[in-house]
């Protein structure tokens, strides 16, 4: 199979199936099907911790360094922050508007309105790399002050999980469009889309974060 | 749907499939004990250098100069070189030893049969998670071939000495670089592991395999799995920033006016040291457990099967992992009593330090209490479980002196110290792995490892490593500071000197011993006796299958487990052990 | 069963050696010190009674319960049993802390007397510096442009201060005995430590933070104080001594040192 199979073979193939007659879980109750779906929500919440702990490591930080001298300086925000943020908000609820769709067994309304929540989380990163060129062009780095500092590293890692977050959507889209959405791939969408609104969330934080504290 | 439409996998064909990026969690687990076993014999040799240099500091080695041609011009050990080796031991040993052997190797070879499944939740994300750390042990490596060599900063890289670049030593530019990196990799590879196991345990336990039913060592599995996963990242996290403050010029561990090598560093200012020793030890303490619990479970399944008896008090046991991974992560300022932080909040972590000894010390009692009453085969495998708890004992105990702020004000930082870790880490925990591999070797190869040799290999390295480590706590209490690579401008370590002796001589000659287990692992590879099924008349999940087991372990066919996983020598029963498989009978009330 | 006589044989070992203090800590020259031994040796009581019980109990039930044919006792565990040594180990370990609270408090609650001396300590790759503010009682201005380790200036004393003048920088600490001497303690470059064996304490010494620590000597002498936090390459080389004198003698050795200027 090829790369992007590879990748994918996990969540599409799953955890083997349970016996026939029996099942997962130790009460034998649910089915394949609901079983490697259960498995990789489980892996999703299992990362999400993950990640959870890793800006809850920063945030720690960029408190304890804000409280130690007097040297904080705010940090000048470029405001299309702002937009951004409105994007990416948007892009979860696109989204989440193809799900429904899909539900009601839309697929094709489900292709437009994923596809336009993708657009839109590339949108996204467009605009955060646009932000950094301006702070770039105002004179502000990763060393200027602790506040870049924090900010530089804040963003980057958080666009960072959002270039994963962008390969999942994409790949969904892309099985989307060939007209390829078999039930197993179900779980990769709502996967990718829980996924995405915890780094839409995670993004809310961060500038709640920036303009409050920073 | 009438059957499920996902199928795991067929048997692959093909070298590389079969042997190289296998998907089978039992061809992983395999691997990721060779990285390990890899990984010990080299940071072994580097703690034998370590020791030689102890007490030869000045003494011309003519093999040295051919490895070092700088760190060892002419033969001698430079200061740098023995700091270099120090914090590569360290880093080589906690990483790719402690935590990929009992969790990664066993684990991954284990869980998922002794739960009763087919594979890992997620076959190609295990696979990725081994050469992943595969890469990271790479780049590791590569520090020692880079100019200005490994970093000298110990395996706790505390900044400025890891912070602030070059200045502040040899090995201390892309050296320090290269082991961020390889850490970073590492804590990537740990936590797709960390997701295979916690969504297996959670997910993929077959019919009748109820949390409470499961063996220990998968609880062991499971918390060791969380704290990975969560102390991890945060050791990613400071990784970055003390990553970005050597090469960005950023101060988040960087304070304000220093001046190293008659150079003022006038770019970094406001940073905290404290920061990194914060974020670093909330992992680091973690990690501790993680290199422990599994060797505890390990132990607990040995006692219980060579004692022919059940687990003493399991629902105690199971809620002693739970609390020991719980507390685990409360506690890491102990490491930090004398750095200058609260001592209020000293205190408070004092106290949880106390607390995390009370579920180690229940699960002592119930390995006691486990034996008591038993009718103990004293196999390798159980010499090594029973060696688990002596050793258990002895590094715990003298924690209770470290635990405490007014008797650490003399020993932070000296060889009491030291020996704690060593004893618990170094000792116990590579125990645990002695005792998982003769146990499980006949599962695994379908062949016996030799009892003689193995039985031979215990003792020698029982008694030595306790020849080892113990002297160091005496050290202690003369005040022998560590990381000294040499004792020859102190005073009072003159005296000092035979007792270094004697450690070196005992960890030269416990070092050889480990030929002894070289030679019975590979030649039982090629060579050893048959192996039957159960030749342990084990209980578990594991011992109803195939030795070797078929490639998807239960054959097509699925178990339904009806009983809990340590019934030995039940009542009335035909034999003197009920396998977790075996069908439901009349037996008194059991859980 | 070979393995019972070993560990016994082991744990008489590593006893022996607690017993005879054959490797033992210097007398302590402090109150701060005497207290301490005490807490030591209630540690080292109750945890060598945990040691040996624990370890002849493994020995033991390795002899007793030998497989010799007779069949195991079927058994999950005893509740009372869990419960009354959970509980013990608690308390036992739990009081331990407690008791030794007042040491800590000691060292680190409590702010050091009034009229304690005040010397600054300097901890640098890979030496040591003491400053002392001389008959004016002020510690002059530093700068670290004005450095200069080898002119003997490690401090970066600024000649223009009046205040500078008088102080004095030594690469040993001298202090009187039976006075409270309160140490500021700084560091140029990277974390070092400051350890006094016989008077059982050490302090990390962290740049950017000036960390105090306080105490009080009573024993004429000199004591080694080596580096005890991994600085670099130079750390097993860090040492000086603290030496302990009368006051007269104190004073002598001040007045020397402004002579010398």
């Amino acid at each position: 199979m090829g790369m992007p199979g590879l990748l994918t073979h996990d969540v599409l193939k799953g955890p083997p199936p349970p016996p026939v007659e029996g099942g997962w879980g130790g009460d034998g109750g649910s089915d394949g099907r609901g079983s490697s779906r259960k498995a990789s929500f489980t892996a999703l919440f299992v990362l999400l911790a993950a990640s959870t702990m890793v800006f809850a490591a920063f945030t720690s930080a960029f408190v304890v360094r804000r409280g130690l001298s007097d040297d904080w300086v705010s940090m000048p925000k470029p405001p299309i922050l702002f937009v951004n943020t409105a994007v990416l908000i948007l892009s979860s609820v696109l989204l989440e508007i193809a799900r429904r769709q899909l539900h009601s067994g839309e697929r094709s309304r489900f292709n437009a309105w994923w596809s336009a929540g993708t657009l839109m989380g590339i949108l996204f990163l467009v605009g955060q790399a646009i932000a950094w060129r301006e702070l770039k062009s105002a004179g502000v780095f990763m060393a200027t002050n602790p506040s870049s500092s924090f900010f530089y590293v804040l963003t980057a890692s958080h666009a960072f999980h959002l270039l994963g977050g962008v390969t999942a959507l994409v790949y969904v889209d892309v099985q989307a469009l060939r007209l390829s959405l078999g039930p197993a791939k179900r779980t990769a969408i709502d996967v990718s889309a829980v996924f995405w609104h915890f780094l839409d969330g995670l993004w809310i934080y961060l500038m709640i974060l920036f303009y409050v504290w920073g | 749907m009438s059957s499920p439409v996902v199928h795991a996998h067929h048997a692959p064909e093909g070298f590389i499939r079969k042997y190289v990026f296998s998907l089978d969690h039992k061809v992983i687990g395999i691997q990721y004990y060779f990285l390990g076993l890899f990984s010990v014999f080299v940071g072994m040799f580097l703690s034998l250098l370590m020791r030689f240099h102890m007490v030869n500091p000045t003494m011309p080695v003519s093999w040295m100069k051919t490895l070092w041609h700088t760190a060892a011009a002419g033969g001698v050990m430079t200061p740098e070189l023995y700091l270099s080796l120090m914090t590569m031991h360290g880093t080589i040993m906690v990483f790719f030893v402690l935590t990929t052997v009992p969790q990664s190797g066993f684990g991954n070879y284990f869980l998922p049969i002794q739960i009763g499944a087919e594979d890992m939740a997620f076959p190609v994300l295990n696979m990725m998670s081994f050469w992943t750390t595969f890469l990271a042990l790479v780049v590791m490596i590569a520090a020692f071939f880079v100019q200005g060599g490994a970093p000298l900063s110990g395996w706790t890289a505390y900044p400025p000495l890891s912070g602030a670049g070059r200045v502040t030593g040899p090995g201390e530019g892309m050296g320090q670089n290269l082991w961020i990196l390889s850490i970073a990799i590492f804590c990537g590879a740990s936590l797709m592991g960390a997701i295979n196991f916690i969504a297996t345990t959670v997910d993929l336990r077959c019919k009748g395999m109820t949390l409470m039913r499961m063996p220990l060592t998968c609880w062991t599995w499971l918390v060791t799995a969380i704290l990975g996963l969560l102390g991890f990242a945060v050791l990613l996290a400071a990784g970055v920033l003390l990553l970005l403050d050597r090469i960005a010029g950023s101060s988040f561990f960087l304070p304000t006016g220093m001046m190293i090598s008659d150079q003022i560093l006038s770019n970094h200012k406001g940073g905290s040291p404290l920061l990194w020793q914060h974020l670093f030890w909330f992992f680091g303490h973690p990690e501790v457990y993680i290199a422990i619990l599994p060797g505890m479970g390990v132990a607990s399944q040995l006692l219980s099967t060579f004692s022919r008896k059940p687990i003493f008090g399991y629902k105690a046991m199971v809620y002693a992992i739970l609390s020991i991974g719980f507390l685990g992560f409360l506690v890491w300022g102990h490491h930090m009593f004398m750095s200058g932080m609260n001592p209020y909040s000293a205190m408070a972590f004092a106290t949880l330090t106390m607390c995390i000894g009370v579920p180690s010390a229940i699960k002592t009692f119930n390995w006691l209490g486990t034996l008591w009453g038993g009718k103990i085969h004293f196999t390798t495998a159980m010499l090594f479980a029973l060696g688990f708890v002596s050793l258990f004992v002895t590094g715990g105990v003298s924690g209770i002196f470290l635990g405490q702020p007014a008797l650490d004000l003399y020993f932070h930082d000296t060889y009491f110290v030291v020996g704690h870790f060593h004893m618990i880490m170094g000792v116990a925990a590579i125990f645990g792995m002695f005792a998982g591999t003769f146990y499980w070797f006949p599962k695994m190869y379908g062949k016996m490892m030799n009892e003689t040799l193995g039985k031979i290999h215990f003792y020698l390295t029982f008694i030595g490593v306790y020849c080892i480590f113990t002297p160091m706590h005496y050290l202690g209490l003369a005040g022998n500071p560590r990381r000294y690579s040499a004792f020859t401008d102190v005073e009072y370590l003159g005296g000092l000197i035979p007792v270094h002796q004697f450690i070196t001589y005992a960890a030269y000659f416990t070092a050889a011993a480990q030929l002894i287990f070289l030679i019975n692992l590979f030649w039982s590879l090629k060579a050893g006796a048959k192996a039957p099924v159960n030749p342990w008349h084990a209980t578990t999940l594991e011992w109803s299958i195939p030795s070797p087991p078929p490639f998807d372990n239960f054959a097509g066919v699925h178990p339904v487990v009806n009983h809990g996983p340590y019934e030995y020598s039940v009542p009335g029963a035909a034999s003197d052990f009920i396998m977790q498989t075996d069908a439901p009978s009349a037996t008194p009330a059991e859980h | 069963m070979l393995l019972a006589p070993v560990v016994w044989a082991l744990t008489v070992g590593v006893a022996y050696f607690f017993f005879a203090k054959t490797w033992w800590f210097p007398p302590p020259i402090n109150q701060h010190g005497q207290a301490y031994d005490e807490q030591f040796m209630r540690t080292l009581v109750v945890v060598g009674i945990i040691f040996i019980l624990a370890q002849f109990a493994l020995g033991y039930v390795i002899v007793r319960f030998r497989d010799d044919g007779r069949r195991a006792t079927y058994s999950h565990g005893n509740n009372r049993l869990e419960t009354l040594w959970t509980s013990a180990t608690a308390l036992l370990f739990l009081g331990l802390v407690v008791m030794g609270s007042k040491i800590w408090a000691g060292v680190h609650f409590d702010e050091a007397p009034p009229d304690a001396m005040t010397i600054q300590v300097l901890a640098k790759q890979f030496s040591w510096s003491f400053r002392y503010p001389g008959p004016d009682g002020k510690f002059g201005r530093v700068d670290l442009k004005l450095v200069n380790d080898s002119a003997g200036n490690p401090y970066g004393l600024d000649d223009k201060d009046p205040a500078s003048k008088d102080d004095i920088v030594s690469a040993s600490l001298k202090v009187p005995v039976g006075k409270p001497i309160l140490l500021k303690m700084q560091s140029r470059d990277v974390i070092h430590n400051f350890f006094v064996r016989e008077l059982r304490m050490k302090q990390d010494i962290v740049p950017g933070m000036e960390i105090p620590i306080h105490f009080q000597a009573d024993q004429i002498g000199i004591y080694e104080v080596p580096c005890s936090e991994l600085c670099g390459l130079g750390h097993f080389q860090m040492r000086t001594t603290m030496q302990v004198m009368s006051m007269a003698d104190f004073q002598a050795w001040q007045a020397q040192m402004q002579a010398q200027k």
